[in-house]
This record gives structure tokens, sequence and C-alpha cells, in this order.
């Protein structure tokens, strides 16, 4: 059982796996920011007093936390225009799965963030007049989206990773990209070899900063 | 005397548990009246009642001769607009504060002048400054409130409260979660308050205070007024045993003879 490694042919076809990281990188931004923001839109309806606000945002989360997201991707390339008539593109496809996956989980942090919340804060904004929107928005989230910054920076950091699911309806990014240069070359081992050093590469620096980052936000307390 | 805050045959009641069982009372401008009890007598939640940040079970409000909320076959309906701009003007203080935590002790002073009053930032930030300055802490306004004293905090709270104009304060044991060498210097600003002219009502168990710048005391006991007089009265000759012993467990102050 032996394996000379032989990276040539993937060093020669560099930009096949660079045209891939750019890919990654996009479906990253464009999920990321969806489910980070529509999370914190359904975590404020999941704490809301109103049962018609809250129910849905439950039944939203516990679907979308409780189903692997690349059955989703699946199911909203295959299922989604059979039962609709609706085409779906890969793209959007591995954008839907992965950002109502990442709506499910980051609303349940904001929520956690908004419990956290002393009590005595809302009422110190009642009391000097405020609505409940209003307290919401100048006195509570700024400081539980502060105290939950380090869990939301986790979820960012699975997002990235998860952005290589989307190779399943074959949008181009990175691993879709490695499995071009593997069938090409016959040299699988070295090509998925790449695609993890290249996702080490990339997300080490940005875990390292948010352990400072953690720091600093402590340090703020 | 004009009225500002009048309390009329109120209830309230947390499910089974009736707390308020037909309060009537009121506090005239440029008044201060002192609140006393035993715990859990409900002297919060009357407080409470007053600004609606709990709404009564049953009776009424007026603030300044003017009903809160309306009447419909003798059942009462607030909306939340009115009690939002009802709050506006009933300042409150409460015992732990309640500082806006991100926000220096100048926006904490400015944020209800800005987002409720729609005042102009300039405009906020100097009446921010003259209430910082009448409790004392005018050279504090930079500051966050985790880098103050709990003096301090209470005093910026005060100010916060002060800088929406209000007809009347409200203080719920406000010195109660204090180290007792700060509790002096809020004190000294109630008193500062109330001798200015401000109409306030204050829970406390500080009788001395009651004493000495309460212009009435009621007395809280099993859900009414059990008793109400001026304090230079009552405290020393109370007619219920209900409240002599109450006052008998504040063994710590001694009234002057
Ligand atoms: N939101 C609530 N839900 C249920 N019960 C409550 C609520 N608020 C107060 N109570 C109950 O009402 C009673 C009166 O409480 P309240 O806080 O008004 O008393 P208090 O006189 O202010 O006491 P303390 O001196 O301890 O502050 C207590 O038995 C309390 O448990
Ligand atoms: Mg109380």
């Amino acid at each position: 059982m032996s394996h000379t490694w032989d990276f040539a042919t993937i060093i020669q076809n560099w930009y096949v796996l660079w045209i891939g990281l750019k890919g990654t990188v996009f479906i990253f931004l464009v999920t990321v920011i969806l489910g980070l923001s529509g999370g914190l839109i359904i975590g404020i309806c999941r704490y809301a007093p109103s049962r018609a606000l809250s129910w849905p945002a439950m039944a939203f989360v516990e679907v979308f936390r409780n189903t692997p997201v690349l059955v989703q991707i699946i199911w909203f390339y295959y299922a989604f225009p059979i039962l609709t008539g609706i085409d779906v593109d890969p793209f959007l496809a591995a954008v839907l799965g992965i950002s109502l996956n990442t709506m499910a989980f980051s609303a349940e942090i904001y929520r956690a963030g908004i419990q956290s919340i002393e009590p005595g804060q809302w009422e110190a904004g009642k009391a000097i007049g405020m609505t409940y929107n209003q307290s919401l928005r100048r006195v509570i989230l700024p400081v539980a989206i502060k105290r939950v910054l380090p869990a939301l920076t986790n979820r960012g950091i699975e997002v990235f990773k998860m952005s290589t699911l989307a190779s399943v309806v074959a949008y181009v990014e990175t691993l879709n990209q490695a499995n071009l240069l593997a069938d090409l070359n016959f040299n699988p081992i070295e090509a998925y070899t790449a695609v993890a050093v290249i996702f080490f590469v990339v997300l080490y620096p940005v875990v390292q900063g948010t352990y400072v980052l953690e720091r600093v936000l402590k340090k703020g307390d | 005397m004009d009225e500002i805050v009048r309390i009329d045959g109120l209830h309230k009641s947390f499910g089974n548990l009736d707390v308020l069982k037909g309060i009537g009372m009121s506090v005239k401008a440029g008044e201060t009246v002192v609140l006393l009890g035993s715990s859990g007598s409900g002297k919060s939640t009357l407080l409470r009642c007053v600004n609606f940040m709990e709404v009564p079970t049953q009776g009424q409000v007026f603030l300044h001769g003017d009903l809160v909320g309306s009447e419909t076959n003798g059942k009462m309906s607030y909306r939340e607009s009115e009690l939002c701009s009802l709050r506006t003007r009933i300042g409150m203080v409460f015992q732990h504060f309640n500082l806006f935590p991100h926000m220096t002790v100048e926006q904490n002073v400015m944020e209800g002048q800005i987002t409720v009053l729609k005042r102009t930032r300039t405009e906020a930030r100097s009446k921010a400054l003259a209430q910082l300055e009448r409790v004392g802490l005018g050279d504090k306004a930079q500051e966050y409130p985790a880098r103050l004293s709990g003096g301090q905090k209470q005093r910026v709270a005060i100010a916060r409260a002060l800088a929406m104009d209000p007809d009347v304060m409200l203080f719920d044991e406000v010195t109660s979660a204090l180290d007792p060498e700060l509790v002096g210097e809020v004190l000294k600003t109630m008193r500062q308050l109330a001798d200015e002219g401000m109409t306030m009502l204050v829970v406390t168990h500080e009788l001395g205070f009651a004493y000495h710048v309460a212009n009435r005391v009621l007395f809280l006991d099993g859900g009414v007024i059990l008793e109400e007089g001026e304090p230079q009265h009552i405290l020393k000759n109370p007619k219920t045993t209900r409240m002599r012993e109450f006052l008998d467990g504040h063994s710590l102050f001694k009234l002057p003879d």
C-alpha cells in the first residue's frame, strides 16, 4: 500500500481550482449574508410575544434544522421544479439549501442572545416610553448581537465549509472543480488533498481572527 | 393644589393572587409621597400600575385629571400607543438602575429624548448635560456605565428619567441595591429634586428620608392603604398594630424626639 504523491498536474491546472475557489467565495458570501440576516428576522419572530409570529418561526426553524442540507439542495434542484414548474439552477438550489439551514441555526443563536438580556433592559426602555420595537432595536439587539458574535462567526465558518455541498448539483466551486481535475488526470488523492489544503489555508487565519475578536469582546463587557 | 396622579379603586391580581385590593390615592403637584410596606405587600406593583408597566385589573388612573384609557361598560381598555406616550410623562427609576450598557452616560440620557420624543441631537445633548449637572455628574458624560459606582449609576438613571421632562417621578427602592456608603449621595439627589418642587412617589425603606423629605406617607398592607398621614405623625404614632410592627422591624432608624 504505497502512493507516490504527484501534485504536478494540480499545480499546472491551478486556475481550475482558482475558478472553483472564486465560486466557493461567491456562494459563501451570498449564503452567509442571506442566512445571518434572514436568521435575525426569524430569531426576532421566534422571540416575539405574538404567537402569529413565533409559531411559524418555530416551525421554520425545526424543519430546516432537522433536515440535512445535502438533501435540501437535491430536493430544490430535482423535486421543486417538478412540483412547481419553476426552474431552479444549481446555484439557486445550493443557495436555498445552505441559506435556509443557516437561517434556522442562526435564528436560534439570535433568540438565545435576546433571551440572555436582563428583563430590566426591556423595562428601562418601556419606562421612557419606547415601544416594543424601539426597545428591541435600540436597547436589546445591540447588546444581544455583540454577545452572540462568536457563535455567529462559528456559523459563518460552517457555512464556508458547507458550500462544498453545492458540488452535488455541479455548481462550480472548489470541490466540483477538483472532481473535474481528478477525472481528467486520474489523481483523486492529490485533487481532494488540494481541496482540503485550500480550505485549511483560507479558514485557519480566519479562525485565529475570531479568537482575537472573542478576546476583544470579552474585554469590552 | 393640582393633582398630578390620582388612583381610584385600583385592583391588581396575578392569576389567583390578589395583590392590590382597592387602592385610592393621589399625588399633588410638588408633593413627595413615600409609600411604605413590608416585602411582598405590593409596593412595586402599585408603582408599576401608575405608569402602566402593569395594567390594573380594575380601577382607574388619572394623570392631570385625565383618565388613562377608555371606559366602556365599566371595563377599561388601553391602547399601547397611549400608554407609551403616558410613560414619557412619568419618570421611573429602578432598584437595579438598568442603564444601557452599550451607551455612554450622555447617550443613556439622550436616548429617550431622540428615539421617543424626537428631539434633535443638539437639543437632546444639551438637555442631557443639564440633567447630568443637576445630579452632579456633568464630568462623567463620556464614561460607560460599567465604569461608574452604584451611586453614580443610579444618579445617571435619575438624569435619564428627568431628561424626558416628566410630570411625576416614581422611585422603586432605588437605594436598596447600593453599598451603604453610596446610599447617601442618591438620597441627597432625591431630596434636592423634592426641594426643587418635583412631584415624586417614592417606595423606600429609608425611614429617615420619609421622615425628613416626604409630605405624606402611605402604608400599604394587605392590598390596601392601611394608614396615611404626615410623616411626623404617622411614623411616631402609628394607629395600627401592623404599621407599628413594620416600624419596629426598622430599628436601625431612630426617630428624632
Ligand atoms: N409579574 C408578576 N407575576 C406574578 N406575581 C407577581 C408579579 N409581580 C409581583 N408579583 C407578586 O405580587 C406580590 C407583590 O409584589 P411586589 O413586587 O409588588 O411587592 P413589593 O411590596 O414591591 O415587595 P419588595 O419590598 O420585596 O420589593 C408578591 O407576592 C409577588 O410575588
Ligand atoms: Mg418591590
